[in-house]
């Protein structure tokens, strides 16, 4: 697919090809090339930040693999491991539970439910940040309602716990997984189901043989999405725990907040550069997948 | 589906649950601000909102960056998607792929950039002319800076609307229908297709309209009072009135979105 419209090419002959040709490109042009220097820019400044250091006295810049070394050493490589361990693990809750959510919703009968979910999963899943975090804090907090009303403090409970952020993240997981895979589950035609059930296979093994194999993009591609929006996220953390847990996007705030030492802007460089890393190793992984699982969705 | 029998109470189960997990933390929010132990029911959380200092000024900041950024966002990506359909070819996976880069990008890495170039301007350039620009995109009454920024958060948001409506429409054809009756350029985009569009600009606004409202991670490192960053910071002395406005905003924000987008499925399918 070279691009949208490219099938209704062959048939038109544009009047003055080279005229036109030339004033779409210039409409095009103050998009990229505002991306370009206000996405290039500072992509760049992050690239060069992480490699080199500045003398403050001095002023000369030289070549360095030290800001990158050490954002991957000590606390800094802790925050990382702990980011990515929250991730995989929240996302891996996600899938779980945003699959069987959507799976009661495509199944029901009743048409409206899958409407109202849908719609709702778009909303949660993209705008929530800081006052779901109070809204949370609200509920879960040391003082939170639920929290005094099951008495969870004394159960052990805390929501300033890489387990209280969990249960937070998933308020927006749940739903990017619900809006995923809700088109997933609509391809798998009934007929499958009933042929499958008809040469006598069960429930059990019509999923084992059939739904999950043609799932089985969806849900990685699920996954990994989910993997991604749980690393990035930095506002919900920072509204609840403020920079008590070591997570790989409150270090590179603290870093760049100005309370830091010197040097520790070469290091935020470092860390946002190392995120970037992890979020197109995510990316590659998720493209294909999504791709593959396109072919049966049509 | 007659041979497959769904066993409802699994599926009452699920979203039971659901609903509850869903549903909890705007009852408990609400509860927790009107709530007061010891003096009972009282909607002094609610009441004080308006009169508490900074909101009025953050809320403004906010709304005002949220106008910016809507109108330089439409600004930049309609004519050139427009100009894509027009030219069949590469110039439409191009910005595809432009306009999608901002999702890779965690927003945190974005800003450490952002910073490091801003820092950039003080220290080196202050001989030159430059220096008063990057003294001017970071006012605090009005930083052109968060603009920018939020602009590129945008894109991908704006850019998936726009295409959803660019992909109903025949654009090519409208555009010789248009300029064979003899009108410019500018008619065809502001007589034709602008209006066609109406319902996908404005789900892109709204869309970047929420996205600003609610954007705290670059507010909050380049140190400007936004909406968000300001709840963060009566959350300290005030816990229930930032409870309270939080509920406000969340719920504003959703019914805002909700609404936006059962009008859309509802445009789409009556045009069908």
């Amino acid at each position: 697919m070279s691009g949208p419209g490219a099938t209704a090419a062959p048939g038109r002959a544009p009047a003055h090809p080279r005229r036109r040709r030339s004033a779409t490109l210039l409409a095009a042009v103050p998009l990229l090339a505002f991306v370009g220097f206000f996405f290039g820019l500072p992509m760049l400044a992050v690239l060069i930040g992480a490699v080199t250091t500045t003398d403050p006295v001095a002023h000369t810049t030289t070549l360095t693999t030290q800001n990158l070394s050490r954002s991957v050493q000590g606390a800094y490589l802790d925050a990382l491991e702990s980011s990515v361990k929250l991730s995989a693990v929240t996302a891996a809750l996600g899938v779980l539970l945003g699959t069987v959510l959507a799976q009661a919703v495509v199944a029901s009968r009743w048409r409206g439910l899958r409407n109202l979910v849908v719609t709702a999963s778009g909303v949660l899943a993209n705008f929530g940040g800081v006052p779901l975090a109070f809204a949370f804090i609200a509920t879960l907090g040391i003082s939170g309602v639920v929290t005094q009303l099951l008495d969870l403090g004394s159960l052990g409970w805390s929501l300033y716990t890489p387990a209280g952020l969990a249960v937070v993240y998933l308020y927006f997981l749940i739903p990017l997984m619900v809006l995923v895979i809700a088109p997933a589950l609509d391809g798998l035609r009934p007929q499958w189901r009933e042929a499958a059930a008809n040469c006598g296979a069960t429930g059990r093994q019509f999923w084992r043989h059939v739904g999950l194999p043609v799932l089985a993009p969806s849900l990685l591609g699920g996954f990994v999405l989910l993997f991604g929006t749980a690393f990035a996220a930095y506002a919900t953390a920072a509204a609840m725990v403020g920079s008590v847990l070591p997570l790989v996007t409150l270090q590179i705030a603290d870093a760049l907040s100005g309370n830091v030492l010197v040097g520790q802007e070469g290091v935020a460089s470092a860390l946002a550069l190392d995120m970037v890393v992890v979020a197109i190793i995510v990316m590659a992984i998720y493209l294909p997948l999504q791709r593959r699982s396109a072919r049966w969705l049509r | 589906m007659a041979a497959v029998k769904p066993n409802r109470w699994w599926h009452g189960l699920v979203l039971g649950v659901a609903g509850l997990y869903f549903g909890a933390p705007l009852v408990a929010s609400l509860v927790f601000s009107i709530d007061i132990p010891g003096q009972g029911v009282t909607a002094q959380a609610y009441t004080g909102i308006l009169d508490a200092p900074g909101f009025l000024d953050s809320l403004w900041l906010s709304l005002l960056l949220a106008a910016s950024t809507i109108v330089l966002v439409l600004a930049l990506t309609v004519p050139a998607m427009v100009a894509a359909r027009l030219r069949p070819g590469r110039l439409g996976s191009v910005l595809e792929v432009v306009c999608t880069l901002p999702l890779v990008v965690p927003p945190i890495a974005f800003v450490a950039g952002i910073g490091s170039i801003l820092r950039l301007g003080p220290d080196r350039l202050s001989e030159t002319p430059l220096y008063q620009t990057f003294l001017a995109v970071q006012d605090e009454r009005f930083p052109i800076a968060l603009v920018l920024s939020y602009t590129i958060l945008a894109l991908p948001f704006v850019y998936r609307s726009l295409d959803a409506g660019l992909r109903t429409l025949d654009v090519v054809t409208l555009t010789e229908a248009a300029r064979n009756c003899g009108a410019s350029p500018w008619q065809v985009l502001r007589r034709v297709l602008l209006p066609n569009l109406r319902s996908s600009l404005a789900s892109a606004a709204f869309l970047t309209l929420a996205l600003v409202l609610g954007e705290y991670t670059i507010a909050r490192i380049l140190t400007f009072e936004t909406f968000p960053v300001w709840i963060v910071k009566i959350s300290g002395s005030e816990a229930r009135l930032s409870v309270a406005v939080s509920l406000l905003s969340l719920l504003i924000t959703w019914l805002l979105l909700l609404a936006l987008s059962s009008a859309g499925t509802k445009t789409t399918t009556s045009e069908e």
